[in-house]
């Protein structure tokens, strides 16, 4: 225990246990999880705060988001730069968003962030074709893609200026009924 | 009005959160115009927000306080911006004006009480706010201009937003170094430099007040501040600052005890959150094959592992109806109960005794197991055993109504619960939109299961799509109202047909039970069990085959078929239970002969023991020897647990047979076959769920029927859920293959619940029938000796409560009484069926209405666009004869005509229209798209704008909108 609290100062766990929902267990857990990406980049002293950022490459490859058609999307939104490199904050970051306990609402927006490929804050018809081919490995027809989209869009575009803003999304998603559970990130 | 406190709310929020955007524009554009301050316009406008301030001050007094204490540690710097805004402001000058007469008066005021010194810190305070939410309001104002702005000026654009973001970085630098700013002081703000170092000590206690308010505020923000969309540095500087903030006023609030509590509170809270934290996680952690049902719906979906879930939950219900028997009937007479041997009942009979312990006997749970604590026929009537003088056979009869309303209490809450579920998210408003944004599950960690997954979903869109064309297409309506009537009657004819042949096979077994089972072939004194399988197995085959007459979407054939599949089992069931009554009333009969043959033969016995020698004790008769009458609670017993133990047995063979063998055999042919088995005929075997989960029901039915007579069964169901958990759990993960067709569990739910539900209802209807009106045999059980098996009760309330209470309850369970009771109930249940009737209804409506409004806002919208498109193409066909002439005709009187103003005013149109924020102008390129009237508007465009064909394909459209505008440039 000595030897791990030299990551951090005592300070900085107490902020990140205020800014996530982790405990500081799990804040030093996830600390070696994001170490164990690249050893050779992350120091073991994080109290000088170090400007550290692991490409999107090696985020991309945890086990935890290898298999999900939107890791791009989720590294992309989460880290600093927008690109996917993340520094220790933003990696921490996502996965309090993500872990059981943070609340529909922030889930939701970020949920929102994901979809919104073109980041125009609008969820246009290319995003919801890009999220439907993600999802289905391109196995739907032109025609059934475009019919699920104005589906979508139909459905849950309440000004209908033809694509979802973050409050059609919202009033959308926090009436299903499996939204809390399926976007969520065991870590 | 109302529209200015909303945003001077959403301002107070978004300013004492600390940082959002608007503030970056503001100061944006106030470096801007720093240098160019206009400071008579400004003090204008600052009157006149003085005067909104006052008016509005009692409205939205409550979280202002923090607020009020930032704005006084930063007056100077953001005095001076507003200021500066106001310039800007002016420049739009269209509601400046009109708020003058207030402002002076709200100025005049302001002096009146100047002289007032505690007065005036509050009124500082109160000039404070307005001008924050002034500002705020301009801020925004501001805000939306410098978008539009923004997304015109296309070069700009880029720059801008860098430069925004670079502001974000430091933004709060910026605005903490504005205090510092006071060398750029303006002339007419010297009033405010006085209260702007309040040291905590001088302040009023009102102040002291408002000063923890603002602490609790910071906290509030401390504790939410992991619910904030922010990024991490964006929370970690909040952060910091809020708790610099608490930090420094925190001791101005508290001194000594106060504070101490607080503090303390502030612990306790943590420490629950903690606990409460750490309990949720241990309750997941206990949860019972969490991690195989996960397993397995990572590789077959939602709907198998939904089966096991099932078994899961009705493992827990079997786990306290076996507490309850266990704990409160079994235990306790085995403890504290005469032992074995003792008395009659609990001793097999001498003619038994040598076959007792042969392995068939038991296995048919006769001999040994016949007269043990697992049958009623054991339990002796001795009212109260051992030293904790334990009320034995009221405990009997209370635990088999305990473990009856037990069920019926979870079985209707988890259908409630699920109803719940089910009518907070409303089926089909959201379906495709539910389908796209939450189909993915976040945890799937393993390239198998994302295979599955993939596929799963693309066929759940698949299958949406087809309903959608489905509910679409119009097919013969009469056509398929004939094949599905003459359907059902093919299945009525097939469930007589059973219920035919299992009535007589039931008869001619009564025939060869009375003929002695000896002298008749093997299949003979098996014809009812094998009749049921047979009919069980082939059957539900049968009307698969007629369900494909009825063309109905497949979940609602699912339904069919279940429900169908149902009606045969529970016939079964039924015919099964009425031979048992049959040899019931045989039993008793033959009770009756027993009786009457005992007391003769107790009479000769004691007329031996008496005439051989009076005064020695009488010889003690074994109570092996003693006749005793059949006990026909204890056969039903034991009927229901063969039953039980055969319907394990053919579960688990088929289940070893129809899946495993087959899955070896294909597995291992395939190599020397002449057609490929595993994708032809044979094949691996699906899990079949419906026909799983109705078995695990109709075994449950059967446990509640039983389980009055045979107090082993919930062990015996337990043991049974425990194995085919881990037997099934294997099975699907070796031998079977994920469903072709994905059906979502979650929908037929209730559907099995209420299958429950009737089946719960229909097996204690039996057992209640035989417990009210069949005496209960005279020599066995807890209830010998009585009339009813209820009597226990009275006889309780007679003996062991004081004489008042039986009293009362005697007079409380008069007709008199009882009948207004349930009157009264009855009327409480149609009322409540009537408002929750009205509720839905309401719903219903409320639906409806939200509905129709939202296509009516839809049309609205499609008539602005249409509106805007239509301006556009105006001007745009001006635009082409002359530039000067299209300026002139655009020209509205308070806009410029240039190309911004045009489409700010489409924008504005809009807004008016629909009362919304007008979308920016990104929208004005992709709306032809895809609403249908712009077709129809699109050749003028053409026209206008040279170089387009008129036959132009649609997707151009976009581009061609922006083309014009580009060569006005």
């Amino acid at each position: 225990m000595g030897n791990k609290q030299t990551i951090f100062t005592a300070q900085q766990l107490d902020s990140y246990q205020d800014c996530t929902y982790f405990t500081r267990k799990e804040i030093l857990r996830l600390f070696d999880r994001y170490r164990d990406l690249a050893p050779q980049l992350v120091p073991l002293d994080y109290t000088c705060q170090p400007d550290v950022k692991l490409p999107y490459e090696l985020i991309g490859s945890m086990p935890e988001l290898k298999d999900n058609p939107f890791r791009q999307r989720i590294a992309e939104v989460f880290s600093d730069d927008g690109e996917g490199n993340m520094t220790l904050d933003d990696f921490l970051d996502m996965f309090s968003v993500m872990s059981e306990m943070a609340p529909r609402d922030l889930k939701a927006y970020y949920a929102f962030k994901i979809y919104d490929f073109n980041n125009d804050d609008f969820l246009c018809k290319s995003d919801l074709e890009k999220t439907l081919n993600k999802l289905t490995r391109n196995e739907l027809t032109e025609d059934e893609v475009r019919m699920v989209c104005e589906k979508v869009i139909d459905e849950s575009d309440l000004d209908n200026d033809g694509r979802l803003s973050l409050e059609d999304f919202q009033t959308m998603i926090v009436r299903a009924p499996d939204f809390l559970s399926t976007f969520h990130i065991r870590i | 009005m109302a529209m200015l406190i909303a945003t001077w709310k959403h301002c107070v929020y978004v300013f004492s959160t600390g940082l959002e955007d608007e503030v970056d524009t503001f100061q944006e554009e106030h470096e801007r115009e720093r240098h160019r301050g206009k400071r008579r316009d400004g003090e204008r406008a600052k009157k006149k927000k003085r005067g909104n301030g006052e008016g509005r001050k009692r409205a939205s007094r409550a979280g202002r306080e923090e607020e009020k204490l930032q704005a006084r540690r930063e007056k100077k710097g953001r005095r001076k911006k507003s200021s500066s805004d106001q310039e800007a402001e002016g420049r739009e000058g269209d509601e400046a004006d009109q708020p003058t007469t207030k402002s002076s008066k709200a100025a005049k005021t302001r002096k009146n009480v100047k002289n007032e010194k505690t007065r005036k810190v509050e009124k500082e305070e109160k000039e404070d706010e307005a001008d924050d939410e002034e500002r705020n309001r301009k801020r925004k104002k501001k805000h939306g201009s410098n978008k539009k702005e923004e997304n015109v000026e296309d070069g700009n654009t880029v720059k801008e937003k860098a430069g925004e973001v670079k502001k974000k970085k430091h933004k709060k630098v910026v605005e903490t170094s504005s205090e510092k700013e006071t060398s750029e002081e303006e002339d007419n703000e010297e009033e405010d430099s006085e209260e702007k170092e309040v040291r905590p000590e001088t302040l009023t206690p009102e102040e002291l007040e408002m000063l923890k308010e603002a602490v609790d505020e910071r906290k509030k923000l401390i504790q939410g501040l992991r619910g904030k969309p922010w990024a991490m540095k964006k929370k970690l500087v909040t952060l910091r600052e809020s708790q610099e903030f608490v930090d420094k006023y925190e001791g101005a609030l508290g001194k000594g005890k106060g504070r101490k509590l607080y503090a303390y509170k502030v612990m306790m809270t943590k420490k629950w959150m903690k606990f409460k934290r750490d309990f949720e996680n241990f309750k997941t952690a206990c949860i019972p094959w969490e991690m195989k049902i996960k397993e397995i719906e990572s590789h077959f979906g939602s709907s198998v592992a939904s089966y096991f879930i099932f078994l899961r939950w009705m493992y827990g219900i079997n786990m306290i109806l076996f507490c309850l028997t266990f704990g409160l009937v079994m235990v306790p007479e085995a403890l504290m109960g005469r032992p074995y041997g003792t008395i009659p009942r609990k001793t097999v009979p001498r003619a038994e005794a040598p076959s007792a312990m042969d392995f068939a006997v038991l296995w048919d749970f006769g001999g040994y197991a016949q007269y043990s604590v697992l049958f009623y026929g054991y339990y002796n009537n001795q009212r109260a055993i051992g030293w904790l003088k334990f009320r034995m056979p009221l405990s009997y009869f209370l635990v088999g109504v305990g473990t009856v309303a037990y069920s019926y209490m979870v079985v209707i809450r988890t259908m409630a619960r699920n109803a719940n579920e089910s009518g907070v998210g409303d089926d089909n408003s959201f379906n495709f939109s539910w389908k796209m944004f939450t189909s993915w599950d976040y945890l799937i960690g393993n390239p198998e299961t994302a295979d599955n997954k993939f596929a799963s979903i693309t066929t759940i869109f698949k299958e949406a799509i087809l309903e959608e064309q489905e509910s679409r297409k119009d097919d013969n309506i009469h056509l398929t109202r004939f094949l599905r009537v003459l359907a059902n009657f093919l299945v009525l004819c097939c469930l007589a047909g059973s219920g035919y042949l299992i009535y007589f096979v039931v008869r001619r077994s009564q025939k060869f039970a009375l003929d002695g089972l000896e002298n008749h072939t093997w299949w003979e004194r098996n014809e009812v069990n094998m009749v049921m399988s047979l009919l069980g197995m082939f059957c539900p085959m049968l009307f698969d085959v007629i369900s494909a007459l009825e063309n109905y979407h497949p979940r609602v054939a699912l339904q069919w078929q279940l429900g169908r599949i149902f009606a045969l089992f529970l016939g079964n069931l039924y015919t099964f239970i009425i031979a048992l009554m049959d040899e019931i009333n045989l039993k008793r009969e033959e009770e009756n002969i027993v009786k009457f043959n005992i007391t003769t033969w107790e009479a000769s016995h004691y007329n031996i023991s008496a005439s051989e020698n009076s005064t020695s004790p009488p010889v003690t008769i074994q109570p092996a020897d003693v006749p005793r009458g059949p006990c026909w609670e204890t056969m039903v017993g034991q009927e229901f647990v063969r039953l039980i133990i055969s319907d394990t047995m053919t579960t688990y063979i088929t289940l070893l047979i129809g899946d495993f063998l087959r899955a070896v055999l294909v597995r291992f042919l395939n190599y020397c076959w002449c057609w490929d088995l595993e994708a032809g005929f044979p094949s691996y075997s699906e899990f079949d769920v419906s026909g799983n989960v109705l078995g695990l029901i109709f075994n449950q039915g059967m446990i509640w029927m039983g389980a009055f007579y045979a107090p082993c069964l919930p062990a015996l169901n337990l043991l049974r859920l425990h194995v085919s958990m881990y037997l099934q759990c294997w099975a699907v993960m070796c031998c079977n293959v994920p469903q072709e067709r994905v059906f979502k569990a979650s929908g037929s739910n209730n559907f099995y619940m209420a299958m429950l539900l009737v089946i719960l209802f229909l097996s204690t209807l039996p057992a209640i029938y035989t417990i009210v009106t069949i005496p209960p045999s005279f020599d066995c059980g807890p209830f010998s000796g009585k009339k009813r098996m209820f009597d226990v009760i009275q006889e309780t309330l007679e003996s062991d409560f004081p004489a008042w209470f039986s009293k009362v309850f005697s007079s409380a369970s008069n007709p008199g009484l009882v009948l207004p009771f349930i009157l009264l109930m009855v009327l409480a249940i149609y009322y409540l069926q009537s408002t929750s009737k009205s509720y839905k209804e309401a719903n219903v409506d409320l639906k409806k209405k939200l509905q129709t409004q939202n296509e009516e806002n839809k049309k609205k919208n499609k008539l602005a666009a249409l509106k805007a498109q239509m301006d556009l193409e105006e001007a745009r066909k001006a635009a082409s004869p002359s530039a000067e002439h299209q300026k002139n005709n655009n020209a509205s009187p308070d806009q410029e005509a240039d190309e911004e103003e045009d489409r700010g005013r489409s924008q504005r149109m809009y807004h008016s229209k629909n009362g919304r924020s007008p979308p920016p102008h990104r929208h004005y390129g992709q709306l032809p798209a895809t609403r249908a009237p712009v077709p129809r508007n699109y050749p003028h465009g053409n026209q206008g704008s040279a170089g387009y064909l008129p036959s132009f394909p649609r997707e151009n459209e976009a581009r061609m909108h922006r083309v014009p505008s580009l060569q006005r440039h």
